[in-house]
């Protein structure tokens, strides 16, 4: 990579820079020879990816039979429930529960079937949007490699044969009170799971509970613990926040409610005294990609950073430091005392939880943006230190009976640990869990586990709000939830998980409980449980004398662990909607990667796609490489969750497993990481090559200030697009609508949400790894990232774009059959079964937004993969066109009901799939013949702009410029405000 | 086996006279008779059983690909999102393209009354209707449903839909067809006298039952010449226009798209020009040889070769021009589009393929203001060749390069043919090869009774 | 007296300067059912047998008329009229787009009436004619050229022509069966 240095003079000037893929001339080249001599004789989907993507139709051939089809879901009804009208969707409220913590979401019923999950408006971490974990878990619920059995050393065993063995395993623990039990969850906030298992602690007092997340809140509770003396939850009103502090926070996309988050945030990004946000982190996030003023900084020089703000604040004794960075951020925290934030983000060590929580104290941000309330977390501090000491006792032999409930920690335990061969040294093992995992291969006992849209639970949103779980669909595979299978060391192991659920609740509701059960159910969420907020002394540990932790040494290199932004931890490695997203950044797919910056990259001389040796402390991993711009320099992250080895047929051989360097010392990061070239070359499958703008008006953004200034500073970037009288045909006859679509840039914090629920709603098949290397990826919405400004720290924004829906539509005019045609309403229809596919509307979109079946990619054998199809939406076949629709099916709901009750459409009564998702309010959809409605409203903004409008394509979709708001202080700021006015 | 039937006095080789369009000492007789035996001799050069079983092994390749596709999907191509279009329609063009000559020759040459043409009018009219087959196969098969593309044709169906006039396709469906079948109607009519001639002279009795059909019973008598003679002149007159329109329709499927680096107006002209040109290096690419092989220098001279160097090296700087202007248009406009367009092609990643096409079509042709070079055969053939492949680069630099970088940075993509792309390519060269060999080995080559018209002999009867 | 089973007489010619010659002759002579037989088209000989027929050209102009109507009739109709479409905000009646097949059907129809038409005039196809029956005919489409002088025209008489035709140096005078 020779030509890097030449490569950052050129981006040196400001000006959009080329692509990685193609740095300079000898990469170019190198890159250019690669592609053309590499003629791969392609059979399309090979068969061992068919498979995967399939979804396993040879498993459900033989399983069908051992699957027990429940009676209430063969239709036409014998017996019909009265609120069942074939055709007719039933929306059920529950929760998808994500590292412990609710997201209250709206399940959608086809007769039965579980489709689509949308927000719950009612629940105060979703407000009806949701993140891209809830919207595929529905896709989870019919994944044909779940485990379907209950089975004893491979032998497949009724679940009265486990009650006995539990009973038996209790027996023989009771002697010793229980000495040699274990219990050993992931993270959870269900009360009634705390209650069962105080119960059962209660009868056998020397057993324990093992709390393991592998990214898990055990820093901020110890933060919280050092600045307080007392573990607490913090949580943060963005919505009242003026200026925020990210210590590597990445509220918008991590965290216990990153779409609360978002919607918050959003809500003070749109304004004319938009908020203003510093980041400083070690790897890019969404956060970061959002910030006014970010800072790429190693952990170390993050923790200096908090000191030298919290010493500026006086928040902690100490001289202020002297980084005009730091200054510049004190000087505004002070300026706005009360509706200032600083957080610092769960990777961070706890001494930073507690530097954030001192300034915010100081500045009297506490009570005001940020709210303390008891843990929501339930049991025991968890973190490395406790599944270490288990470790350990189990080595000793100290522990007889090991129960795991759900997790994986034999794949997600941290190396040093060597937990499988501990574990080994248990006489009995036994385990509940989705899937027949790495751990449960090292189980005696495996008991199926029923997905959380087959049974009755509970979970505590972010801020303690109880969310009541409710099956939509009888197990498939007659899976076991938690609260039954814990029920079976105690003494209820009779109860079904329903009973233990409302048992529980039964003395904790106010009034008649049958009534406050009902709404409970209904709504979602259980009134009044959200956690009375406190106000802890503020008896600050003297902060001060505290050395920085793990610094590191000039030039030696970090590891970073942080959850995989679309696997997470592992748990969704087997989702194939999810393993397709593009990640928000690399927009990489099906694959990991170390992300380096560019400059380690140079020091390397790798590149993208090479592979490296990385050691760690004596632990080695082989990986590719990808150079991430914005990474702080010395700083490689390995994401977690890949390199799965009995985690599906979807996650099984994707990507490299990164807990093989993860170690108890340094869960998050660890300084002393060591890379070596191989030679080797792995291909990674990304939807994005090129990633800068080429100067083009494409993404807009203004500062607030150049906007105050000139309020037609969005209109003048760029070329004007023609009037609307500028043409030579005659207009058609206008119908009483006109669907537009409106997408405000400040707003999108570009989390991909919109993306998977598109995919959910419109039956949009996956093309696997392979097919996407080759540019067939099917996403019909799609969010572009760009990168402006410097190689080293550049401004990155995103785009969602979907189908213009163009006035004068180009696709239209060439498709030589008149597959896709303009309707009376403004809709470019494409005509699936008309379509012959020559593939010329492609061609002719200005925006790419159309999406070839270059094969068969929709899976028709598969039984169990039409569960989860939207009966409203054709699955397209082999060789036929299509793209984004404006979810005309809903539209067309819309126009029934309307039609029914003799009235017109009502503003806000048809709700695209990514409108009804997007957790920051971006997306608005409506009749844009009526002025009165939401979306013209927001086209009527002054930020309002057309893509590519100057082709005199008339774009139904419009968007709202970006607005960013730099501090005049602070050097570059120009620069990221990207104020091309 | 041609000696035999050379005149004796007349020099073996052609370099009886440069002017010469036919080497002297033939009569009637002689002409007939050499031109005949080609296709009635029983004898057969072994170099046309090489060339036949070449031709006929690759159509099995073509037949094995298209098999794959119809079963797989458009899938096994290289072509993907942004890159809708690969192989197939770039091969689709420079077969089109090569279909030009044939035509024009025939008409235009006819038309403006160049005797010099009858010799190379016939197999260059066979070549055109074979490179035309070609062409026809690829727009039907690279759809996605193939087994749909006859929704094309405007057809009263039960769907009661109408295909789209307004898209440059259907314009294609309908300028292709008109051409292919105009051009069938003048390679037939052109031939009914020569069919005559060999059902006359046939000897085996399927030889006279088969041409004797073909030649529906022709007898040369002077009301049918007259006849004939209007005929051909209206139709060429008719051949004229529909040429010139065919290259010009499949340029507007380019011109009428978006694409940056489509959407020009110089399109038409110099595809048409590009037609010609690639047109005449194939009829060069296929002379050559075949005079060689059947020792017909007398007929096809270097006068002939020469006259068809000029032509290349005329269309060759129209061609270069388009290309000139292109550029010029894209930076005038100051268009960003267009200008990136423009500048991806000469600095981008294929830009090895667009100073490579410009090698071939600009600069090496130059060599043909040489008359040395023009007499040459060598460096005729040569040319020729680099033409071909220069050609075909211009329709990758136009399809794929153009489309791989439009408008939206965050869309662009590589396209990588895959070894079923070049599969179905040498198939249909195979094709073309395969027809071409029958076609020699059946039909005369050169037109036997416009041959006769150019003897001193008839000349003279004709007072001139 | 004419003798029946005669279709007429042939001369045939070494080269096409006697045949056109020996035309010339015999229409002076008053003959006026001949016709010749010759390899390659000859326009001497067109007038020399004066022959005018301008059918073929109107045909063309006529089919050329007919396929430009059909052409844009198909157009507007079927996109105007059967199924009109909104397609990319043009007019339905798009004028310059239906220019392109309208041109094309022209060529088509015209090409069709040409070829059509030249057959058809000529008789063509035309399986069996008694001029094949005298064995030395099949040099006509290689280097003979024959004068036909027919026996249904009123001034012939087998004695009288056969002489007249020998007077012209033919090679060879023959009967020609009918």
């Amino acid at each position: 990579m020779s030509d890097f240095t030449r490569l950052r003079e050129a981006a040196g000037t400001a000006g959009p820079w080329r692509s990685l893929g193609e740095l300079g001339a000898s990469a170019d080249f190198r890159e250019h020879l690669h592609r053309e001599f590499r003629v791969p004789i392609d059979s399309g989907v090979d068969r061992r990816e068919l498979l995967t993507l399939a979804g396993a139709s040879l498993a459900m051939a033989g399983l069908t039979a051992c699957t027990r089809q429940p009676t209430e879901h063969i239709y036409p009804y014998v017996k019909a429930p009265e609120e069942v009208v074939p055709g007719e969707p039933l929306f059920y409220a529950t929760a998808h529960v994500h590292g412990g913590y609710a997201r209250g979401v709206l399940a959608e019923s086809n007769e039965g079937r579980p489709t689509k999950i949308e927000g719950n408006e009612l629940h105060p971490a979703s407000l009806g949007g949701t993140d891209i974990f809830a919207q595929a878990f529905v896709l989870g619920l019919y994944d044909p490699d779940r485990s379907q059995t209950l089975s004893e050393r491979g032998e497949i065993r009724p679940w009265s044969a486990f009650l006995a063995a539990a009973r038996l395993a209790v027996g023989k623990e009771r002697p010793g009170r229980g000495a040699g039990l274990r219990f050993l969850t992931g993270a959870t906030s269900s009360p009634t799971f705390a209650a069962q298992m105080a119960q059962t602690i209660a009868a056998l007092p020397e057993a324990r509970w093992v709390v393991w997340e592998p990214a898990g809140r055990e820093n901020v509770y110890a933060g919280a613990q050092a600045a307080f003396g007392e573990r607490l939850e913090p949580h943060y009103a963005f919505d009242r926040a003026d200026v925020i502090l990210s210590l590597e926070a990445d509220f918008l996309a991590e965290g216990p409610a990153p779409a609360r988050a978002a919607r918050d945030f959003a809500s003070r990004r749109r304004g004319d005294s938009p908020n203003r946000l510093y980041v400083a982190e070690s790897t890019p996030t969404l956060t970061g990609a959002r910030a006014d003023h970010r800072r790429p900084l190693t952990p170390a020089g993050i923790e200096s950073l908090a000191r030298a703000v919290a010493a500026a604040v006086g928040a902690i004794s100490g001289a202020a430091s002297s980084d005009p960075f730091a200054a510049a951020v004190a000087k505004d925290l002070l300026a706005h005392r009360g509706s200032g934030l600083v957080l610092a983000g769960e990777g961070q060590p706890a001494a930073v939880h507690a530097l954030a929580h001192a300034i915010n104290e100081r500045l009297g941000n506490a009570g005001k943006t940020v709210v303390y309330t008891e843990p929501v977390l339930a049991g025991p501090p968890g973190g490395a230190a406790a599944l270490a000491q288990l470790a350990e006792e189990m080595r000793a032999g100290k522990v007889t009976t090991l129960v795991v409930v759900g997790g994986n920690p034999v794949y997600t335990a941290p190396a040093d640990l060597r937990f499988a061969e501990a574990m080994e040294k248990v006489p009995l093992r036994l385990r509940l869990g989705l899937y027949e995992d790495e751990t449960s291969r090292l189980c005696h006992w495996h008991v199926a586990e029923a997905h959380s849209l087959e049974a009755w639970s509970d979970a505590r949103a972010y801020d303690g709000t109880a969310t009541i779980l409710q099956p939509l669909i009888l197990p498939l595979y007659g899976g076991k939830s938690a609260h039954e299978f814990l029920a079976a060391f105690s003494e209820q192991s009779d109860k079904t998980g329903h009973d233990l659920v409302k048992d529980f609740w039964r003395a904790r509701l106010p009034g008649d409980f049958d009534t406050a059960w009902r709404k409970a159910v209904h709504d979602g969420v259980v009134e009044g449980t959200a956690f009375a907020p406190r106000s802890p002394s503020p008896s600050l540990r003297p902060l001060d004398a505290k050395p920085p932790g793990a610094a590191e040494t000039a030039g030696e290199l970090t590891a970073l662990f942080r959850p995989d932004s679309t696997v997470g931890d592992g748990a969704y490695a087997n989702n194939a909607w999810l393993q397709e997203l593009p990640k928000p950044l690399t927009k990489l797919t099906w694959d990991n990667a170390a992300l380096i910056s560019p400059s380690t990259a140079e020091n390397l001389g790798v590149a993208n796609e090479d592979l490296v040796d990385l050691l760690l402390a004596g632990r080695r991993l082989t990986m590719p490489v990808w150079i991430q711009p914005g990474q702080a320099e010395g700083c490689v992250t390995l994401p977690l969750g890949y390199g799965r080895t009995r985690g599906g047929r979807v996650a099984n051989g994707k990507g490299f497993d990164a807990y093989a360097l993860r170690g108890s010392d340094g869960l998050w990061s660890r300084a002393g990481l060591e890379i070596r070239k191989t030679g080797g070359h792995y291909p990674l499958a990304t939807t994005q090559h090129h990633h800068a703008m080429e100067g083009r008006d494409i993404v807009r953004t203004v500062t607030a200030a150049a906007l105050a200034r000139d309020p037609d500073a969005v209109r003048k970037m760029g070329e004007p697009p023609p009037g609307p009288d500028d043409t030579l045909y005659p207009k058609l006859p206008a119908a009483a609508y006109a669907w537009g679509l409106s997408i405000d840039l400040a707003a999108c914090v570009g989390c991909n949400a919109c993306v998977v629920a598109c995919q959910a709603e419109n039956n949009i098949p996956v093309v696997g790894k392979h097919e996407v290397t080759r540019g067939r990826a099917m996403h019909w919405i799609r969010v572009d990232r760009y990168y402006e400004g410097s190689l080293d720290d550049p401004l990155t924004v995103h785009q969602p774009v979907t189908c213009m829906h163009c006035e004068d539509a180009p696709c239209e005019t060439v498709c030589p059959v008149a597959a896709t045609v303009h309707s009376a309403e403004g809709l470019n229809q494409m005509v699936y079964n008309r379509c012959v596919g020559t593939r010329y509307c492609s061609n002719n979109c200005p925006y790419k937004v159309r999406r070839f079946n270059y094969f068969l990619y929709s899976d028709f054998p598969t039984e169990l993969a039409k569960m989860v199809r939207n009966p409203e939406v054709t699955v397209r076949s082999r060789g036929v066109m299509e793209k984004c629709s404006y979810c005309v099916q809903r539209i067309n709901r819309a126009r029934i009901a309307a039609e029914r009750e003799n009235r017109p459409i009502a503003d806000g009564e048809i709700v695209t799939a990514c409108q009804q998702v997007c957790p920051a309010r971006a997306i608005v959809f409506g009749n844009i013949a009526d002025p009165g409605s939401a979306v013209s409203k927001a086209r009527g903004q002054r930020r309002q702009y057309g893509l590519l409008a100057e082709l005199g394509t008339r774009p139904r979709t419009t968007y709202l410029a970006s607005i960013r708001n730099p501090n005049d202080a602070l050097p570059g700021a120009a620069k990221t405000g990207g104020d091309h006015a | 086996m041609s000696d035999a039937l050379r005149p004796t006095g007349s020099s073996p080789t052609s370099e009886t006279s440069s002017r010469a369009i036919l080497a002297p000492g033939y009569s009637f007789t002689s002409v007939t008779d050499k031109i005949a035996s080609i296709a009635l001799s029983r004898r057969t050069p072994w170099q046309w059983f090489l060339g036949a079983l070449t031709g006929f092994a690759l159509t099995m390749v073509l037949l094995a690909s298209l098999s794959y596709l119809f079963v797989k999907g458009v899938g096994i191509w290289g072509v993907n999102q942004p890159v809708g279009w690969g192989f197939a329609i770039l091969n689709f063009v420079w077969w089109i393209g090569i279909g030009h000559a044939g035509t024009l020759i025939s008409a235009i040459l006819l038309l403006l009354r160049q005797p010099w043409r009858n010799s190379i009018n016939r197999f260059a009219e066979a070549m055109t209707i074979f490179a035309v087959a070609c062409a026809g196969i690829y727009p039907l098969i690279h759809v996605g449903r193939p087994w749909l593309a006859y929704w094309l044709i405007p057809y009263p169906n039960s769907m009661s839909v109408w295909p789209n006039f307004r898209s440059p396709l259907i314009w294609d469906v309908f300028a292709v067809s008109t051409y292919a079948t105009v051009s069938l109607l003048f390679w037939y009519v052109g031939m009914i006298p020569d069919l005559a001639t060999l059902r006359d002279r046939a000897k085996k009795l399927w030889a006279k039952m088969l041409y004797g059909m073909l030649a529906m019973g022709w007898r040369g008598s002077a009301r049918h010449w007259a006849r004939y003679e209007q005929a051909s002149l209206l139709l060429a007159g008719l051949a004229t226009p529909l040429v010139v329109s065919v290259h010009t329709v499949v340029s507007f499927d380019f011109a009428a798209g978006i694409v940056p680096g489509w959407h020009a107006t110089i399109f038409p002209p110099y595809f048409v020009a590009g037609a010609i040109y690639a047109g005449f290096a194939m009829v060069l690419t296929l002379a050559i040889p075949l005079r060689k092989l059947y020792g017909l220098e007398d007929f096809i001279t270097v006068r002939h070769l020469e006259n068809m160097a000029k032509i290349l090296l005329a269309t060759g700087l129209i061609v270069g021009y388009g290309y000139l202007m292109e550029a010029f248009m894209a930076f005038y406009s100051g268009n960003v589009y267009e200008r990136y367009a423009i500048a991806n092609r000469m600095v981008g990643p294929y830009r090895t393929i667009y100073w490579s096409l410009i090698f071939c079509n600009i600069i090496s042709p130059q060599i043909l203001w040489f008359r040395k070079a023009r007499r040459s055969v060598p460096i005729l053939f040569v040319m020729a060749m680099i033409v071909n492949v220069g050609m075909w680069l211009e329709r990758f630099v136009i399809v794929v390069v153009s489309l791989h970088r439009d408008f939206l940075p965050s869309s662009w993509g590589m396209y990588r043919p895959t070894a079923w792309d070049w599969s179905t390519f040498a198939g249909t060269i195979g094709l073309f090869l395969a027809l071409m060999f029958l076609f020699i080995r059946l039909l005369p080559m050169i037109s036997i009774f416009e041959m006769r018209q150019i003897l001193p002999a008839a000349k003279a009867a004709e007072g001139e | 007296m004419k003798p029946v089973g005669l279709y007429g007489l042939m001369a045939e010619f070494e080269n096409p300067g006697d045949l056109v010659a020996a035309a010339r002759g015999a229409r002076a002579a008053g003959y006026a059912k001949l016709d010749a037989y010759t390899p390659y088209p000859i326009e001497a000989l067109t007038e020399a047998l004066d022959i005018h027929d301008r059918k073929l050209p109107a045909l063309v102009l006529g089919g050329g008329i007919l396929g430009g109507l059909l052409g844009y009739a198909l157009c507007y109709w079927t996109s105007v009229i059967s199924y009109p479409l909104s397609i990319g905000g043009k007019p339905f009646h798009s004028a310059p787009a239906f220019i392109v097949p309208t041109f094309e059907t022209t060529i088509l129809v015209a090409a069709f009436a040409a070829v059509l038409g030249m057959l058809g005039l000529n008789g063509l196809p035309m399986p069996y004619h008694p001029v094949f029956n005298t064995p030395r005919f099949a040099l006509a489409s290689r280097d003979r050229f024959f004068l036909c002088i027919e026996a249904r025209d009123p001034k012939f008489d087998r004695e009288k022509t056969r002489a007249f035709l020998e007077g012209l140096r033919p090679s060879i005078v023959m009967d020609v069966e009918p």
